[in-house]
C-alpha cells in the first residue's frame, strides 16, 4: 500500500475544502451574519495550511493501483465529510456533532435527506454550505482534483474509477485531466444556465444559487419548510428540466459538444431514461386523474416529483406521500432505478437495470434454445464480461447492504414502509422516503445508531459500495 | 501531437508507455479487450476496442483530428491497409510495421504510392544492427550519427588494458582531444564522467569517435586482439539470420546457419547459395562443437526463445571466450538479470522498433527550430544519445559553451559542421545549420535549447 500518496490526496482534499468553506464565507459577510462568517472563514484557513502540510510529505514512489484508488477515494470522503460537519457544530445550528456529520453526508453524497425539522431557521451561510455540498459532491471532488492538478501518470483513472458511478468508466478524451475538465466545464455550464433561468423567474439570487446547487448535484436539500412548493409554476419547471437534464450520462453532452449528434440520441442508456421518465409520469398521472385531479395540473406535479426521484435528486412540491397507493409503488421502484451512470444522479442506474434485464432475456432465451449463443449488447458494442461479472456482484453487495441496514434500523420501532424507504432513499442518495420520512417530513427522530447505518449507506451508495467495502476490509491494510 | 497506435503488443504498449510520458494524445485500438486493459489501467490513454483495418474503428478513435498513426498490429495487411485508411480521412502521417519479406521488397512503392511516411521492419533493423556489431568487433554495442560519420561505441575495459586506471583528461590528451567519453558505466552506476573521472577495469564506456578513428583507437587502447570477423555462426534460421546473413555475405564474411526445421533450410540454402546452411539443433553441442565452435569470430544466437539464445551464448562463451558473441533477448525485463552474464551484445527487435518510432516521433513533434535527427537509448533506457539539426538561430548558438548554463548530466559530444567533425572543447559553439551530438539523462529533450539548464535563472 502507497501510503504517502494517500496522504497526498487527502491533503489536497482538505485544501479543497478550506477553499470551498470560502463562498459561505462571503455568504456570511454578505447577510451580516458575521459570526458565522468567521467560523467558516477561519476554518477555510485552518484547512488551506493543515492540508498544506499533510500534502508537503515526500513520496516515496507514484504509481498506485485500483487498491490505493479505492482507499484514497473512500478516506477522502470521509475526512472531507468530518471537516465538512465542523461549521455547523461551531455556528450552533446544529449542535449535536453525528448531526450535523449526518447533514453534511447528506449533502456531499448529494442525498438530500435532512435531520432538521425548521431548515429556515440556519443562517444564510450554512444554506449555502449545505447547498454547495451538493454540487461539490455531484461530480466529485476528486474528479475536481484531477481537473486542476496536473497529476500525471495513468494510474489517476483509478480515482476517476472509483469516485464515478457507471458500470464502466471510460474517459472523453485521451488524457484523464482533459476529461475531468471537460465534465467539470459540461457540468459548470449547466449549472449557470440553470441559475439564470431561475433568475429570468423572479427567484433572488441566494435562492437560486441554493436550488441551481441542489439540482445541478442532484441533492435535494431546499431552503424552504416545504421544499420548493412555494414557488411560481415557471420556476417549478425549470427545475423539473433542470433535475432531468443532469439525470443524463455527460458523455451525452459530450457527444452533442463535439457534434456527434447521431451518436448522442444513439445512447441506448438515455433512450430508456428517457422512456422510463416518461412512463412513470403517465401511470402516475392517470391515477391521480382516476382519483378526481385535473389533468394539465397533475402533469405538472407529477412530472416535477419523478423527476426529483428518479434523478434521485429529492425537491418535493408536493406531498406524493399522499397520493394513491399505487404512484407510490412506482416512486418506491424509481428510487430503485436511479439516473443514468456518468451523470450527477445516483440510485443502481438505468445502464445496470439494463443490464439485468439483458441477462435475464438471454437466460431465458438459454433454457428455450440450449445450444444458442447471445453476447449481451449495449449501445451496438459487446459487452465485456468484466462489466456483467461488476454488475452483478454490485448488485448482491447491494441487497446485502439494503438487508442489513433495514434490520439495524427496525430497532427504532417505525413502521415497514418507513424503515423500507428510509434505507432506499439513503443508499440510493434520493433524500424523502414514505411516512415518517416522506417529503414533509425528516431524519430527526431516529437513533443515533440508525443515523449511522444512514451515513454508511449515503457514502456508499454515493461511491457504489465497493471503495467503503475496500476500506474496511482487513485484507486491504495487510502488508 | 495526438497520436493513434494500432495493436497493442508489446511494441504497441512499450511506445504508448513511451509517448504518454512525453505527453502526448493517445488512442490505442486492439482487438481484444484483454491486451488493452493493462494499458488502459497503467497509462493516461484512450482505448478503442475493434479492428484497425475498418474505417468505423478508426473514426470511433478520432482519426480525423489525428497527427500520426502508427500501426503495428501482427498483421502486415492490417497494418498497411489501416495505414491507408487513416491517409485517406485525415492529414496524419503514417507507420507502419511490415515484415514479410516480400511486402518490405516493396518498401518504397509503399512508401510512394500509398504515402506511408515510415516503414519499419523490426527483423531487418535488428539484422542492420547486428550487421555493425559484427563489423566494428570489440564494440558492445555501437550507434551511427550523421549518417555513419560518427559512431557511439560502447567498450569495457579490461584488466590489461592501459586504459586501466586512467583518469578521463589523461584519455583525452592521448587521442589528441578526438575521442571524447561520453558515458561511465561504474558498479552499475550510469554517469556522465568529467575530467576527473577514473577509468577502472570492468568499467563499461560510450565514446563518441569519427569512424575512420576506430583503427586507431584499438591500436592505441590495445583494448584487445583486434581480430577482423571472417565467419559467423549463426543459431536460428528466421527472418534476422536471413536478412542478417545476406548483409555479412555481401561484405565477404562466412555465414553458418543452425536451423532445426528442414523446410526453412530448404528456403535459407535456395535464398543464401552463398551461405552454409546446417539442418540440426542447436542446442546440441555435439554438433556446435563439430560444425567448429571453438574456432568460430563471432556467434550469434537467434532462435525465437530467449532463454535458449542466453544459453547458447553461454556455452559459447565457455567454449571459445575470444569469439565475438551477440545473444537476442525480446523480453526487456530479462535484461537486469543477463547484464552480469558474458553473453556479449543483446538485442531486440521490438526495442530497436520503439527506438526506430520514436526517433520518428521526436523529430515530427517540433516542426520549427531544431531538430532530432535521430535518438538513441543506452544502458536501459537510462541515458539517451540525441543528434539535432540547428534549424535557425536560438538561445544557444554563438555562444561559447563555457559562458552556457548547461542541464547536469549532459554532454555535447560532437558538432558537425559542413562535414567537418569538431570534438567541442569550452571555446566552441554551436552555429546555425550545425548537428551537435548530446549526451544525456534527461529525457524527452525535444529542442536542442532544451540543453540550458532552465532551473536557476
Amino acid at each position: 500500500m502507497n501510503y504517502s500518496i494517500i496522504f497526498k490526496i487527502i491533503g489536497w482534499v482538505i485544501q479543497l475544502e478550506g477553499i470551498f468553506f470560502l463562498p459561505p464565507a462571503l455568504t456570511g459577510f454578505i447577510y451580516k451574519e458575521y459570526n458565522d462568517a468567521l467560523i467558516y472563514l477561519l476554518l477555510g484557513i485552518l484547512c488551506i495550511i493543515s492540508g498544506g502540510l499533510i500534502r508537503r510529505q515526500k513520496l516515496n514512489k507514484t504509481a498506485f493501483y485500483a487498491k490505493e484508488g479505492f482507499v484514497a477515494v473512500a478516506l477522502s470522503w470521509i475526512v472531507m465529510s468530518a471537516i465538512g460537519a465542523l461549521p455547523f457544530v461551531l455556528t450552533k445550528d446544529i449542535p449535536y456533532y453525528p448531526d450535523a456529520l449526518f447533514e453534511i453526508i447528506s449533502g456531499f453524497t448529494t442525498t438530500g435527506s435532512s435531520i432538521l425539522t425548521d431548515v429556515e431557521a440556519l443562517s444564510h451561510a450554512n444554506l449555502l454550505w449545505r447547498s454547495f455540498s451538493h454540487w461539490i459532491g455531484g461530480m466529485g471532488v476528486l474528479v475536481f482534483i484531477l481537473a486542476i492538478l496536473p497529476m500525471t501518470g495513468g494510474s489517476t483513472t483509478n480515482l476517476m474509477k472509483a469516485e464515478s458511478p457507471g458500470p464502466s468508466v471510460g474517459k472523453l478524451v485521451p488524457k484523464m485531466q482533459r476529461t475531468a475538465f471537460l465534465l467539470y466545464a459540461i457540468y459548470l455550464v449547466m449549472t449557470i444556465i440553470t441559475v439564470i433561468f431561475l433568475l429570468f423567474g423572479g427567484m433572488p439570487l441566494f435562492d437560486s444559487l441554493c436550488h441551481a446547487f441542489g439540482a445541478a448535484g442532484t441533492g435535494g436539500f431546499g431552503i424552504k419548510n416545504d421544499s420548493l412548493a412555494g414557488y411560481s409554476t415557471y420556476l417549478q419547471n425549470v427545475i423539473t428540466i433542470s433535475m432531468f437534464l443532469f439525470g443524463v450520462n455527460f458523455t451525452f453532452y459530450y457527444y452533442i459538444l463535439i457534434r456527434k449528434v447521431k451518436d448522442a440520441f444513439r445512447m441506448e442508456e438515455v433512450r430508456w431514461y428517457f422512456i422510463i421518465f416518461l412512463g412513470a409520469v403517465a401511470l402516475i398521472t392517470v391515477s391521480l386523474v382516476a382519483e378526481g385531479g385535473g389533468i394539465g395540473e397533475s402533469i405538472q406535479t407529477v412530472a416535477f416529483q419523478v423527476a426529483s426521484v428518479m434523478t434521485t435528486t429529492g425537491y418535493a412540491t408536493t406531498d406524493f406521500n399522499l397520493w394513491p397507493e399505487f404512484g407510490r409503488a412506482i416512486m418506491v421502484c424509481l428510487m430503485f432505478i436511479g439516473a443514468c451512470a456518468g451523470s450527477t444522479g445516483g440510485g443502481i442506474k438505468v445502464s445496470r437495470i439494463m443490464i439485468y434485464l439483458k441477462q435475464v432475456r438471454k437466460e431465458l432465451m438459454q433454457q428455450i434454445h440450449p445450444k444458442r449463443i447471445r453476447v449481451l449488447k449495449m449501445d451496438g458494442k459487446a459487452l465485456e464480461h468484466s462489466v456483467v461479472h461488476s454488475c452483478n456482484t454490485l448488485l448482491m453487495a447491494y441487497i446485502v447492504i439494503f438487508i442489513v441496514s433495514l434490520l439495524l434500523i427496525c430497532l427504532d420501532g417505525f413502521d415497514m414502509t418507513t424503515n423500507f424507504t428510509s434505507v432506499a432513499a439513503t443508499l440510493n442518495n434520493i433524500g424523502p422516503g414514505l411516512n415518517v420520512v416522506g417529503p414533509t417530513g425528516n431524519f430527526s427522530e431516529f437513533s443515533t445508531l440508525s443515523k449511522f447505518v444512514f451515513m454508511f449507506d449515503m457514502l456508499a451508495g454515493r461511491l457504489e459500495i465497493i471503495p467503503m467495502m475496500v476500506l474496511f476490509h482487513p485484507s486491504t491494510w495487510k502488508k | 501531437m495526438k497520436i493513434i497506435i494500432a495493436g497493442c503488443g508489446r511494441v504497441g504498449y512499450a511506445l504508448a508507455q513511451q509517448l504518454n510520458d512525453e505527453g502526448h494524445d493517445l488512442t490505442l485500438i486492439d482487438n481484444s479487450a484483454e491486451r488493452l486493459q493493462p494499458a488502459l489501467s497503467n497509462l493516461d490513454l484512450q482505448g478503442v476496442v475493434g479492428n484497425a483495418s475498418s474505417v468505423l474503428t478508426l473514426q470511433e478513435a478520432g482519426i480525423e483530428h489525428a497527427d500520426l498513426f502508427i500501426a503495428v498490429t501482427n498483421q502486415d495487411e492490417i497494418n498497411l491497409i489501416s495505414c491507408l485508411l487513416a491517409k485517406k480521412s485525415s492529414h496524419c502521417r503514417t507507420i507502419a510495421r511490415v515484415r514479410n519479406p516480400e511486402y518490405f521488397k516493396e518498401v518504397n512503392y509503399f512508401k510512394d504510392c500509398m504515402d506511408i511516411s515510415m516503414i519499419i521492419n523490426p527483423e531487418f533493423a535488428a539484422a542492420t544492427e547486428i550487421a555493425q556489431l559484427i563489423q566494428i568487433p570489440d564494440a558492445m554495442d555501437i550507434d551511427s550519427f550523421a549518417k555513419g560519420k560518427v559512431d557511439l561505441m560502447q567498450v569495457v575495459i579490461t584488466e590489461n588494458s592501459p586504459l586501466h586506471n586512467m583518469k578521463v583528461q589523461e584519455f583525452s590528451r592521448k587521442f589528441n582531444h578526438e575521442i571524447l567519453i561520453c558515458i561511465l558505466v561504474h558498479d552499475h552506476q550510469v554517469c556522465i564522467p568529467n575530467g576527473n573521472s577514473v577509468l577502472m577495469a570492468g568499467d563499461t564506456i560510450s565514446i563518441i569517435l569519427p569512424r575512420k578513428k576506430i583503427n586507431s583507437f584499438y591500436r592505441m587502447s590495445n583494448l584487445a586482439t583486434i581480430r577482423e570477423i571472417k565467419d559467423v555462426m549463426i543459431a536460428g534460421g528466421g527472418m534476422i539470420p536471413y536478412y542478417l546473413a545476406q548483409m555479412l555475405l555481401r561484405s565477404g564474411i562466412e555465414v553458418k546457419i543452425i536451423e532445426r526445421n528442414r523446410e526453412r533450410c530448404d528456403f535459407l540454402s535456395d535464398a543464401l547459395p552463398k551461405a552454409t546452411i546446417i539442418h540440426s539443433d542447436a542446442t546440441d553441442h555435439d554438433l556446435l562443437l563439430e560444425e567448429g565452435i571453438e574456432k568460430t569470430d563471432a556467434f550469434v544466437s537467434l532462435t525465437a526463445v530467449d532463454e535458449e539464445n542466453i544459453f547458447l551464448s553461454l556455452y559459447a562463451n565457455k567454449s571459445n571466450s575470444t569469439c565475438k558473441k551477440i545473444t537476442k533477448v525480446n523480453r526487456l525485463a530479462l535484461n537486469e538479470i543477463i547484464n552480469d552474464l558474458p553473453i556479449g551484445s543483446t538485442i531486440s527487435p521490438k526495442d530497436i522498433t520503439t527506438e526506430y518510432i520514436l526517433q520518428y516521433v521526436r523529430s515530427q513533434n517540433n516542426s520549427y527550430g531544431s531538430n532530432v535527427e535521430a535518438l538513441y537509448r543506452l544502458m536501459d533506457n537510462q541515458v539517451e544519445a540525441l543528434e539535432f539539426l540547428v534549424k535557425e538561430e536560438c538561445a544557444v548558438t554563438d555562444i561559447p559553451f563555457i559562458d552556457l548554463n548547461l542541464k547536469k548530466n549532459l554532454l555535447i559530444c560532437c558538432i558537425i559542421r559542413n562535414g567537418r567533425i569538431i570534438t567541442p572543447s569550452g571555446r566552441d559553439f554551436i552555429q546555425k545549420g550545425d548537428k551537435v551530438i548530446v549526451v544525456t539523462t534527461h529525457k524527452g529533450l525535444q529542442d536542442i535549447s532544451d540543453i540550458l539548464d532552465d532551473s536557476v535563472k
